[in-house]
């Protein structure tokens, strides 16, 4: 059976051209591409046969899906998804059961090579992968099974990226991110807990306009999207450089809306096109909504210290220790020492402290002696 | 006062700072104490009050370019000091600092048990650094490239520059930018806890050797007893 383009999904649903070329320069501008590359991007959606594709979910909670079927453009949700995931995706598709394994087979073989491998979650590897099975087969298999013959595999979001919130400590279940378990393959990362729905919609769309993964930076994840920082796409940010900041959520300075930092807002640390892209549709972002940033497209952002604070507890300290306390601690500790140190200088050492005294006297009478 | 035997020494005047190692030992510790200062005013922004439009106030703005000014100060002074140990006299070297000699280890204990433990024993004074001194200032060179490492790292997002992006790598080796600036803060104790040690030990040293060790960063010159030079000869470090 041959693949249908975009452009023919998009006219059997309904969509008038207009509303395609629309489509078409949103992702456009999403991805940062100038304006002539519109009708590149218009031109690869008419002609291209759409990508087959296999979205497989593990240990997460779907709000990838969630976000990516909610971003701003119906025709997101509805071809993109629809069709792609029409192979296999567990929460979307209409078979279940052995029809559905049937459908996974049928497109890992079909498409061999071909396929792009969607993942959404991390893949258990305590107690031999109990914790996540699907069909009578542990994530890993199903995972290596169907990255053998992928084109390119997608990480969506923080837990295909870097196991989020079940990798915390102690991570009970070892959940692990997807790189570390597919070797030999492209993956893109994308990480965000969900990521942002056009965000997700942008790195399909660069596949299929240019048939290749978009640049990616050192961590694997494109360029296009996250090679800024939210601090410095923040709206907020004149207030950080003025030294302004909110001092507690009701305070004057929240009213005032001004910067969040003292409030522990992570987007000093965190790369994501939040600032930019927002979400829902443009409406807001976290900070617009008087709240700081969490860091959750960054590794590990559970466990780096806690969400409504700057200060980071000192890892092996206990929870209440931040660096500085201990800093202090060891300052005082240090001037003690020093202290008793002196001390005892002056008794251990007073036969050599006295003599040099002594000499310098002597030495001082000398010179003042009557001639 | 009882009457006793006095020892006048006859002290002679000893070249020991190159005007180098001075101007880089006081360059060092100005940018080091400014680094500190902005450094904790990054961490935790003083609470001002205002009321004056966000526009016409640049605070937090001019700490960190302090702190980024500063920052490039103590990179490139740090290079030549670098540098400096491989063409600067004895006193300089880079032997000074990393161990290569058995007698280093020696020292380092004598040093221990002298003015550490405070045990009687032959008096050592070295000349320049002692070795203890010498392996601790290697520790704060490491400190040094931490800090640059991580304080770069976290500086390249917002440079266009050649130099700071040659450290890119950092933060994704070390765990994200949330890892990176821990590391950075954490190490700034370090500083700290070195320089209240460092301060006290001069006072201490010259306090009890008489050679003055407080003025010769000024001068670049200690007060060496005669005796020194007969004696102590080849022995010395
Ligand atoms: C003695 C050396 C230094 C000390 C004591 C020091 C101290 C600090 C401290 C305490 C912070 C705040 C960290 C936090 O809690 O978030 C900081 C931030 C920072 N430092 Fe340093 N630092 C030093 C050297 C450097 C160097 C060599 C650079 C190189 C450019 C640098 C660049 C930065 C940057 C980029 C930040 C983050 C500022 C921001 O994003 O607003 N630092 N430093
Ligand atoms: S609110 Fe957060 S991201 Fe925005 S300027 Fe302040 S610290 Fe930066």
């Amino acid at each position: 059976m041959q693949q249908p383009t975009y452009y023919e999904e998009v006219l059997r649903k309904g969509y008038s051209r207009r509303d395609f070329l629309k489509f078409a320069t949103m992702m456009a501008a999403f991805m940062g591409l100038e304006g002539t590359a519109i009708g590149q991007v218009a031109k690869a959606l008419e002609t291209r046969r759409r990508l087959p594709v296999i979205w497989l979910h593990f240990q997460e909670c779907t709000c990838c899906s969630e976000s990516f079927i909610r971003s701003s453009h119906p025709i997101v949700a509805d071809i993109l998804l629809d069709q792609i995931s029409l192979d296999y995706t567990e929460t979307l598709m209409a078979a279940s059961g052995f029809q559905a394994e049937a459908a996974m087979r049928d497109t890992i073989k079909r498409y061999n090579g071909e396929y792009i491998l969607c993942v959404e979650g991390s893949v258990p590897m305590e107690a031999d992968g109990v914790y996540c099975m699907i069909g009578g087969k542990t994530a890993m298999q199903v995972l290596e099974e169907a990255a053998e013959g992928a084109k390119a595999i997608i990480a969506w979001g923080s837990c295909a990226c870097s196991g989020c919130v079940q990798a915390a400590k102690p991570n009970p279940t070892s959940a692990t991110p997807i790189h570390k378990l597919v070797k030999g393959k492209p993956i893109i990362k994308v990480p965000g807990c969900p990521p942002i729905g056009e965000v997700m919609a942008g790195v399909i769309v660069h596949l299929v306009t240019f048939d290749r993964i978009p640049e990616l930076d050192n961590l694997g994840r494109p360029k296009a999207f996250y090679s800024k920082r939210v601090h410095d796409t923040c709206y907020r940010r004149p207030f950080y450089d003025a030294g302004l900041y909110v001092e507690s959520f009701d305070d004057e300075n929240a009213k005032k809306g001004y910067c969040l930092y003292k409030m522990g807002c992570k987007g000093p640390v965190t790369y994501n096109a939040c600032g930019v892209t927002k979400w829902n549709g443009g409406t807001s972002f976290p900070i617009q909504s008087g709240h700081g940033c969490i860091g959750c497209s960054e590794e590990n952002y559970w466990d780096n210290g806690r969400l409504y604070e700057r200060a980071s507890s000192f890892a092996g300290f206990g929870i209440e220790s931040t660096a500085d306390k201990i800093g202090a601690i060891a300052l005082g500790a240090t001037t003690a020492a020093l202290l008793g140190h002196a001390v005892m200088t002056n008794v251990r050492k007073h036969k050599m402290i006295y003599d040099l005294e002594e000499e310098g006297r002597a030495d001082e009478q000398q010179l003042n002696a009557e001639p | 006062m009882k009457k006793k035997y006095l020892h006048i020494h006859r002290l002679r005047r000893v070249y020991v700072w190159e005007l180098p190692v001075r101007f880089y030992h006081w360059l060092n510790a100005a940018s080091i104490i400014a680094l500190i200062i902005t450094g904790f005013y990054i961490a935790n922004p003083l609470a001002l009050v205002s009321h004056q439009e966000a526009a016409f106030r640049y605070t937090t703005g001019w700490v960190r370019f302090i702190h980024f000014a500063a920052a490039y100060i103590f990179f490139f002074n740090f290079l030549f000091r670098i540098y400096w140990g491989f063409v600067g006299n004895k006193y300089a070297g880079w032997k000074q600092f990393i161990p290569t000699s058995k007698r280093f280890f020696r020292e380092m204990w004598q040093v221990f048990k002298i003015d550490i433990l405070m045990l009687k024993g032959k008096e050592y004074m070295s000349v320049g650094h002692n070795a203890m001194a010498g392996l601790i200032y290697f520790f704060t060179f490491i400190a040094f490239g931490i800090q640059c490492l991580t304080g770069f790292g976290l500086y390249s997002v917002t440079s266009r520059w050649w130099l700071p992006r040659l450290f890119a790598w950092v933060p994704s080796v070390l765990g994200g930018e949330s890892m990176t600036r821990q590391i950075h803060h954490w190490t700034m104790w370090f500083f700290i806890l070195f320089v209240v040690i460092h301060v006290y030990l001069v006072f201490y040293h010259d306090y009890i050797e008489g050679r003055g060790e407080m003025s010769s960063m000024g001068g670049g010159w200690k007060f060496i007893e005669e005796e020194a030079f007969i004696k102590d000869h080849n022995d010395e470090l």
